[in-house]
């Protein structure tokens, strides 16, 4: 590669696409749009050429760029990929073009709406590749801002509540884990460097190091948790997703959500293997719960978003089981679930938002027949439900195989937390995830049967409008994404275990 | 041939029907002729390939010990790599005679009986689909490929029973079969990933021709102090799997209504494909119940409930009155048979008679076809009182189809409609005689009959000679089992083809196309000589007569296994049972139904049993499901049957459906009180600096700008007190 920045410009491509979206008078609506798209689509291709050309061999950290910024608090602009974090830029990209794409024809007030969704999709991407925290938190952050505006600005029903709710729920998860960083921060080296604080925290005498493990991961964990939507902190999920505008709701439940995992991963249990390691069985035990609680919900709702939120609630469980496995299979598992679960509920929102965009309804039990109008739209929401239940020939089955058989190759490890005792127990958690799917394919399968191949019994829906190009070029962009690496899962997981081994040995280094 | 090109040739052998798949969905759904041709082609060239690896490997005594075939790295997964591999093995040449020549022979029929149906296209690709994903499962040669095409097999089933799909119990049959398969898949999932944390690589031959692997799996004690080995509760997860596809109590209340598909599908699902691969999979893995222990909790387990399974299916099978629903009941009974049979330990015959099985239940499935095409027929010529004489077949099955596709009145496919078909359709009644004696076990110029004594043989011996309980029990109970087999057999065919027409339709009904009866006939053929792969070779007269070709089977697949099942010594008892209860049945079945057959509105002689009831409710398995799960939930409840759909209520799944909406009311409640309630309380509190900032500044984006300040000040202020 030339010494082309091409990290920076993958997250600063939106965000000049949101300054030059300003200066766009706002009638030109066509203009904003075009732009809009133009942005995500530079951001798709470069993200592509990081996932194409991070060298599998070589793993670790690659792309890496790092200036110095606030160097008396030990601050600095510091970023790089590596085979855990690439795949997500891919995802990023997918999602957020796709998102385009569909709001295409139904966006009020284009110039604000483009601009303030680049400049969410400009902190996620550097969210991925921030490796100095303070760079992340301020990334992280940058997020949250245009989610509240969107959500409030462009929602649907309760939306001030939704975004209110979203907001305090995320703020406090991450002033909890700020909390904590600030306190590693201060004991171990004074550098928000993510590699000098991670030598720094192991350098501390073995006793004291251990301690402040312990005591800081839960409160990073979960506060990262909380947009991971760990339960029982989901709660601004459903709703939140059930007001966002459409597309906001495929980068959050997308793209968003997995910002919260990774730097779960990334802070929590990279900087703090030993605290990890002694607080996971709690980890284990939110899952599953939240994981049944979840699918349980679902089941209840005829809300589609709700059913969709409550299922990315459900696939962002199973990638939080795969960390909290500690070990390779379920690290790759969790990886590739991230990319599978990420395109999929990006997916499933967009179909959902061609509906309501048509049809004005959401209520499962007020729609019949839509397959006759929209088949393309059939044939995806089939694709993501079978993505999400585990259907071999998409992604979602190697991820969720990796993180089962991690997690009960963990089941076999001794509790850090129960002196004596190992994980036994995990073997339930793997049962009762496992009856799960079963609940989650039960429910959308029955929701496809519902709103698509029922015989049409509302005739009004027989006159809605077919779906345009766009909205088809989305829908078989993500699904071909889904195909390809479900087929083919090597093609994401050669990058995402190139990433993860070098993690695996961190953890050992530690230990 | 060497061993790379019949290597080769096994990747190559699921391709075509797969790749039919996908150029019907995406090229060719439009063109109903190009479609059919390209999918019967492509099964053809499978069927191709296939016969080429067989014949090249089944005089290979040692194939067993040295499978042929080769991996390709799936799926990284640290240490190892998940393969996906293929692999011909004794047992998987034998399936790779059987599938692809049941298949090819079912997708010609096809071409027939879909003819005139709207969405012939979509119905080739999904046949196409469900055949490819067969035979992948059969050239597999690890668990993770089987798993994959089982799973496939799984969801063509779903589309395929779920093709009528506007006809809401189509819609509802493909659920539950999808769902009632999918318990027992997690069981199979779960016994994968027990399996793999065990033993680190799911390859058959890695694992089960391994006795320090097998040795290993039997000396670890199970996961939670169960209080067996891993081998035993691993076994017994995997014959979960079995359990469900194979349509075995208590998962066996899916196949019944998997009937709402098209008849060729209810034989692809019947016969060649997806039950025969639950216990395709469970003989897979019959060193590993060995290892288990030989009279261990897995083949208890497996035993009992094939023996249970084989006794209902049969009993159930005497009362039912619709034609393709007797014979589903007869499969989930002679699936039993097979699961029994491997229960007691008797390989060689499990698999025996899983092949002719295949053999003469995809022909009774097709015959049954033409007999209700034919029906269909009539009833439109009937109801119409006009000739068409220049008809062709294509116009009569337009018709048709479009009734089976819209409920009404007039049931073609009720047994008590039909009689007198035999002269009005020769050929189909011929090739279903054979097809029911051969099911009946009609002694030796049967299929049938040689299977089915092999499995009695192996019962008496363990059990009334070695003195086996389990073996004594198997015995018994599929001796019974057999009789009533052979009795709702002579019924059927009674009702059906002897006596008098009892309905305008039956009078009027014609023989089917010649692309219809010609796979009947094939399929006869093989339903009456098949069983002489496996002759025993003291069985007087015909032991001398095959010479040499006695015990092919045995002798082939035997290698799978890592100690050479003992030759029986031919004893006359279990062969004079075998032949009694045939004759028996049959003898029962004509003396009632053949003797003076049934006169329209006449009551069937059966209904005058005490236990008709019963046994035509199929023992209440599904109402009990729907009592256990449903009823006392719905006592207590009162409001959520409003809220979800009632009319979908009524078997098990919904019975846990019913349950988990009654949990999550006490959910949603606590989410809505607890939860809630607090970030509400938060939330209050914000809004209401909102309101007072909204009073300050009119404008929205004004006020949530606001909002993030004052939250932004608030960490600041957080932040200076705690580190200042």
């Amino acid at each position: 590669m030339t010494n082309l920045p091409v990290l920076t410009l993958i997250m600063l491509v939106p965000l000049l696409g949101a300054l030059v979206i300003l200066l766009i008078p706002r009638e030109r609506e066509d203009a904003i749009k075009t732009v809009a798209a133009t942005a995500s689509f530079i951001s798709l291709l470069l993200s592509l050429v990081v996932f194409l050309s991070y060298d599998r061999q070589a793993g670790g950290f690659q792309f890496r760029e790092k200036t110095t910024w606030i160097p008396e608090f030990g601050i600095g602009y510091h970023v790089g990929v590596d085979g855990f974090s690439a795949p997500l830029l891919v995802l990023t990209g997918i999602v957020m073009f796709s998102a385009v794409l569909v709001s295409w024809r139904s966006a009020e007030r284009p110039r604000e709406y483009f601009a303030f969704l680049l400049l969410l999709v400009a902190g996620v991407f550097g969210s991925f590749m921030a490796l100095d925290i303070f760079l992340l938190l301020i990334f992280y952050e940058l997020v949250l801002f245009p989610v509240y505006v969107l959500i409030a600005g462009w929602g649907s029903k309760r939306r001030e509540y939704a975004a209110m709710k979203l907001t305090i729920y995320l703020f406090v998860g991450s002033l909890v884990a700020i909390i904590g960083l600030l306190v590693l921060y201060f004991q171990a080296g004074r550098s928000f460097d993510w590699f000098e604080l991670q030598a720094g925290i192991r350098s501390l005498p073995p006793e004291q190091s251990v301690q402040l493990q312990r005591t800081w991961f839960l409160p990073v964990f979960v506060g990262f948790g909380v947009l991971a939507s760990l339960w029982p902190l989901h709660n601004w999920s459903p709703d939140g997703y059930a007001a966002a505008p459409t597309a906001v709701s495929m980068l959050h439940g997308g793209v968003l959500k997995a910002t919260g995992a990774y730097c779960g991963l990334r802070i929590g249990i990279q900087l703090m293997p030993e605290g990890a390691k002694f607080w996971m069985p709690v980890i284990v035990f939110l899952c599953m719960a939240g994981l049944i609680y979840a699918a349980l919900i679902a089941f209840r709702q005829t809300d589609l978003k709700y059913i969709i939120g409550f299922s990315s609630v459900s696939h962002l469980g199973l990638v939080l089981l795969g960390l909290a496995a500690l070990n390779e299979l379920g690290f790759n598992g969790a990886g590739l679930e991230l990319f599978a679960g990420g395109v999929m509920t990006g997916l499933m929102f967009a179909l959902v938002g061609m509906i309501y965009e048509r049809a004005h309804i959401r209520d499962v039990t007020q729609l019949s027949g839509l397959a006759r109008t929209m088949p393309l739209a059939a044939v995806g929401f089939v694709i993501g439900s079978l993505t999400l239940m585990g259907m071999p020939g998409l992604p979602g089955f190697p991820a969720e195989l990796q993180i089962f058989m991690g997690l009960w190759q963990a089941s076999t490890t001794p509790s850090a937390m129960f002196s004596g005792a190992t994980n036994g127990w995990y073997a339930v958690v793997v049962v009762a995830s496992v009856i799960v799917i079963v609940i989650n394919a039960a429910w959308t399968l029955r929701v496809a049967a519902r709103i698509y191949f029922s015989e049409p019994q509302h005739p009004e829906l027989q006159s809605l409008p077919p779906l345009d190009a766009l909205e088809k070029t989305a829908i078989v962009l993500m699904c071909a994404t889904l195909i390809i690496a479900g087929v083919l899962p090597n093609t994401v997981m050669s990058v995402v275990s190139a990433g993860v081994q070098a993690i695996v040995k961190g953890l050992t280094a530690a230990g | 041939m060497s061993q790379e090109t019949i290597a080769t040739l096994l990747w190559l052998a699921p391709l075509p029907p797969l790749l039919a798949f996908a150029v019907i969905a995406l090229f060719t759904n439009r063109y109903r002729q190009t479609s059919a041709t390209i999918a019967v082609s492509a099964m053809i060239a499978s069927l191709v390939i296939s016969f080429l690896v067989f014949f090249n490997v089944w005089q290979m005594q040692d194939l067993g010990k040295k499978p042929i075939g080769s991996q390709i790295g799936w799926l990284p997964t640290g240490d190892t790599v998940l393969n996906i591999g293929v692999a011909v093995d004794p047992l998987g040449a034998t399936f790779l005679f059987m599938v692809p020549l049941a298949c090819t022979l079912i997708f010609i029929y096809s071409t027939g009986y879909m003819a005139a149906d709207p969405l012939y296209a979509r119905f080739f690709a999904y046949l196409s689909l469900f055949a490819g994903s067969m035979m992948g499962l059969v050239v597999s040669d690890n668990l993770l490929t089987l798993f994959i095409f089982w799973e496939l097999m799984g969801f063509c089933s779903y589309s395929l029973i779920g093709f009528f799909y506007r006809k809401p119990s189509a819609y509802r049959a493909a659920v539950k079969a999808f769902m009632t398969t999918r318990v027992g898949d997690m069981l199979l999932l779960l016994g994968m990933v027990y399996l793999y944390a065990e033993t680190g690589t799911l390859n058959f031959h890695q694992i089960l021709r391994n006795e320090e692997v097998l040795n290993s799996l039997a000396a670890t004690p199970a996961v939670l102090g169960l209080g067996i080995s891993a081998a035993g509760l691993i076994a017994i997860l995997i014959f979960g799997g079995t359990v469900g596809k194979s349509a075995q109590w208590p998962l066996h209340v899916w196949l019944p209504d998997a009937m709402e598909g098209p008849t060729p599908v209810s034989a692809m699902i019947h016969a060649a494909t997806m039950v025969s691969a639950g216990v395709f999979m469970l003989l897979r893995f019959f060193p590993l119940l060995v290892a288990a222990g030989e009279h261990g909790t897995a083949f208890t387990i497996v035993g009992l409930i094939g023996a249970f399974t084989a006794f209902l299916g049969a009993t159930i099978a005497v009362a039912q009155y619709d034609i393709k629903r007797v014979l589903a009941f007869s499969t989930i009974s002679q699936l039993g048979f097979m699961v029994a049979a491997v229960g007691i330990g008797a390989y060689v015959a499990a698999t025996f008679h899983l092949l002719t099985h295949a053999f003469f239940k995809a022909l009774l499935f097709l015959a049954s076809g033409s007999v209700i095409h034919g029906m269909e027929h009539g009833h439109h010529h009937a109801s119409h009182h006009h000739h068409h004489h220049d008809h062709d077949g294509h116009d009569h099955d337009a018709h048709g189809h479009e009734d089976e596709h819209t409920a009404h009145d007039f049931d073609p496919q009720d047994m008590r409609n039909m009689g007198g078909l035999r002269q009005r359709m020769p050929i189909t009644f011929v090739t279903f005689l054979i097809g029911g004696l051969a099911l009946a076990g009609f002694p030796f110029i049967t299929a049938g009959f040689w299977s089915k004594d092999e499995i009695f043989a192996d019962a008496y011996y363990h059990g009334l000679v070695k003195g086996d309980g389990l073996a004594t029990l198997v015995f018994i109970v599929l001796v019974v089992s057999a009789l009533l087999t052979a009795f709702y057999t002579m019924r059927q065919i009674a009702m059906t083809f002897l006596g008098q027409p009892r309905s305008e339709a039956a009078a009027n009904a014609v023989e089917s196309v010649p692309s219809m009866t010609f796979p009947l006939i094939v399929l006869a053929v093989f339903a009456l000589f098949i069983g002489f792969i496996n002759i025993p070779k003291d069985f007087p007269v015909f032991g001398a007569l095959v010479g040499d070709g006695a015990y092919w089977l045995k002798n082939f697949v035997a290698s799978m296994l890592l100690e050479k099942p003992e030759p029986l010594a031919f004893n006359a008892v279990p062969v004079l049972f075998s032949i009694g209860v045939a004759l028996g049945g049959l003898g029962l079945g004509w003396y009632v139904y053949a003797r003076s057959p049934l006169q329209a509105g006449q009551t069937d002689p059966v209904e005058r049993l005490p236990i008709f009831n019963f046994l035509a409710n199929r023992w209440y398995w599904d109402e009990l499901y729907r009592k256990i799960f449903v009823a006392p939930l719905q006592a207590i409840a009162d409001g959520y049957s409003s809220a979800v759909d009632k009319g979908v209520i009524d078997r098990i799944l919904e019975g846990g459906y019913a349950l988990g909406a009654r949990m999550t009311k006490g959910f949603a409640e606590f989410d809505r009180v607890v939860i809630t309630g607090f970030s509400d309380a938060v939330g209050r509190f914000f809004r209401g600096l909102g309101d007072w900032g909204r009073e300050l500044q009119s404008g929205q984006v004004q006020n949530y700008l606001l909002s993030g300040l004052i939250m932004v000040i608030a960490i600041l202020v957080f932040f200076l007190f705690l580190f200042q």
